[in-house]
């Protein structure tokens, strides 16, 4: 399989993007891959809104099997997200059991007029009725498979494939 | 024999003392406090992590306070807490302490929080519950006897990093009623598990236990000389009723030596803070100047409690 590129699916998110952001659009990234994508979407379009930030360690549902991720970030909505037009961010739509607890967490700030989702790679295997609006590249991968972004020194982002060893 | 307070994969799963945990447990819970701390500024002060579990408070001596911000701690991680007062139920019609655990268990809780007169009561409960093989119900203890507050010494070095930074560089001074402080014992493994250089403690004779130098700790007896370049100034409660023996002369007497005083305070650094873990007795170890001066962060020590204790309640019971 071709390993998708993620500075080219960036720039065709940011050609989707342009034409709908507007003043009021505030750009939220889910940490960690979706906060570097945001970034450069960010400042690619110009906006001039705070950028925002997710952690969703805290809203995750896996937490009585998982525990607490070690890693945790912190969140940061710079902004009222009251009547707010939400753009959130993140690098893989799987399951949407993500994007469902970033929208619970944002709920806890406020409520957003809107909320719409971007994402590099929709990996399809949906286990929410979630749907991204903009996708960069749509394409289907086993379960064992994972899609990994990685940031290197000069603020480069590239996917990795991973073959996770325990199949289920 | 294994640490009781992790599991077999090493994890942190009872907070019952800070000596003989790894730094990086220390680092994990302050970092996750820190996560915790910017959900105390939103509008919805909430987090859904311990929905439907059944934290218990277990005061078995009183404290406002600590129960007050572990109850908070609790509410807003979404967990379900039930505050009993021991004093004045089972224990005084003569229940034993592991009869009065077993029938709470019952009751599927999934945290005690314990606060004991007794030294090693919160080790007893999580070795009783580690003997049952019973994984899913966690240990926090709250201050037992003379031994350990954990949870308060944690959110003491929340608030030196918060305002130091850096733990690598500091002097820090514990002042006070060493002897009988589970709060002192708590900061000073905490300090010197994190890499403090120095850590000093300043008392009168009476009031330092024998061998503390053992610790880690200089021992200073006078506390201008003690207080000479600190950067961290903790100040402890001197309990009234320590004045009834033999170990003090008068209230008087220790605030003239041992009070922090404006005059007293000018002896550490500049920019130095002051910590006392509360309640205060003006007066007496604390001059009200210094109290609510500029380098007192003693109300941010209780905000910052909260965050702590939604770190340390979560990380246990996610282990």
């Amino acid at each position: 399989m071709l390993i998708p590129d993620a500075e080219v699916l960036c720039e065709s998110l940011r050609r989707q993007i342009a034409p709908v952001v507007s003043p009021a659009t505030v750009m939220i990234g889910v940490h960690t891959g979706g906060a570097w994508i945001a970034a450069k979407l960010h400042r690619a379009l110009g906006l001039t809104t705070p950028l925002g930030l997710l952690d969703i360690s805290f809203y995750r549902d896996d937490f009585a099997r998982v525990g607490l991720n070690p890693q945790v970030k912190k969140s940061a909505i710079p902004i009222d997200i009251e009547n707010a037009e939400i753009l959130l961010i993140d690098d893989v739509l799987y399951t949407g059991r993500t994007v469902r607890a970033a929208m619970n967490e944002l709920f806890d700030y406020g409520r957003p007029k809107k909320i719409d989702l971007a994402v590099l790679v929709d990996r399809g295997g949906r286990e929410l009725p979630v749907a991204a609006r903009f996708t960069g590249e749509t394409l289907i991968l086993e379960a064992h498979q994972s899609l990994n972004l990685a940031q290197d020194a000069s603020g480069q982002l590239s996917f990795q494939l991973v073959e996770k060893k325990d199949r289920t | 024999m294994r640490n009781p307070q992790l599991n077999k994969n090493g994890e942190l799963t009872h907070l019952l003392s800070i000596e003989g945990l790894p730094k990086g447990i220390l680092e994990s819970i302050l970092n996750t406090a820190d996560s915790f701390a910017s959900v105390g500024e939103r509008e919805v002060k909430k987090v859904p992590l311990l929905r439907g579990k059944s934290v218990f408070n277990l005061f078995f001596e009183n404290s406002t306070r600590t129960r007050t911000t572990f109850e908070i701690a609790a509410k807003r991680l979404s967990a379900d807490v039930i505050n009993l007062n021991i004093n004045a139920s089972s224990a005084s019609k003569g229940e034993s302490l592991l009869d009065t655990i077993d029938n709470l268990s019952a009751m599927q809780a999934d945290m005690f929080v314990v606060r004991h007169a007794q030294s090693g009561a919160p080790y007893l409960i999580a070795q009783h519950l580690n003997n049952l093989g019973v994984e899913h119900i966690h240990v926090v203890n709250a201050g037992d006897g003379r031994h350990a507050h954990p949870t308060q010494g944690l959110l003491d070095m929340y608030t030196i990093r918060h305002y130091k930074k850096d733990f690598s560089n500091l002097t820090v001074a514990i002042v006070g009623d060493i002897l009988h402080s589970r709060v002192a014992r708590s900061d000073i493994h905490a300090l010197t598990t994190l890499g403090v250089p120095e850590v000093r403690v300043i008392g009168p004779r009476t009031l330092l236990p024998a061998h503390i130098e053992q610790m880690g700790v200089r021992v200073f007896h006078d506390m201008a000389e003690g207080l000479k370049g600190v950067d961290v100034v903790i100040m402890l409660r001197l309990q009234s009723e320590r004045m009834k023996g033999a170990l003090l002369p008068s209230a008087q007497e220790f605030y003239k030596s041992y009070g922090l005083t404006p005059d007293k305070l000018a002896r550490a650094k500049g920019d130095a803070i002051v910590m006392h873990p509360g309640p205060m007795n003006r007066g007496v170890e604390i001059d009200s100047t210094v109290a609510d001066g500029g380098q007192a962060v003693i109300l941010p020590q209780v905000t910052f409690g909260i965050a702590v204790r939604m770190a340390v309640m979560s990380i246990t019971a996610g282990n």
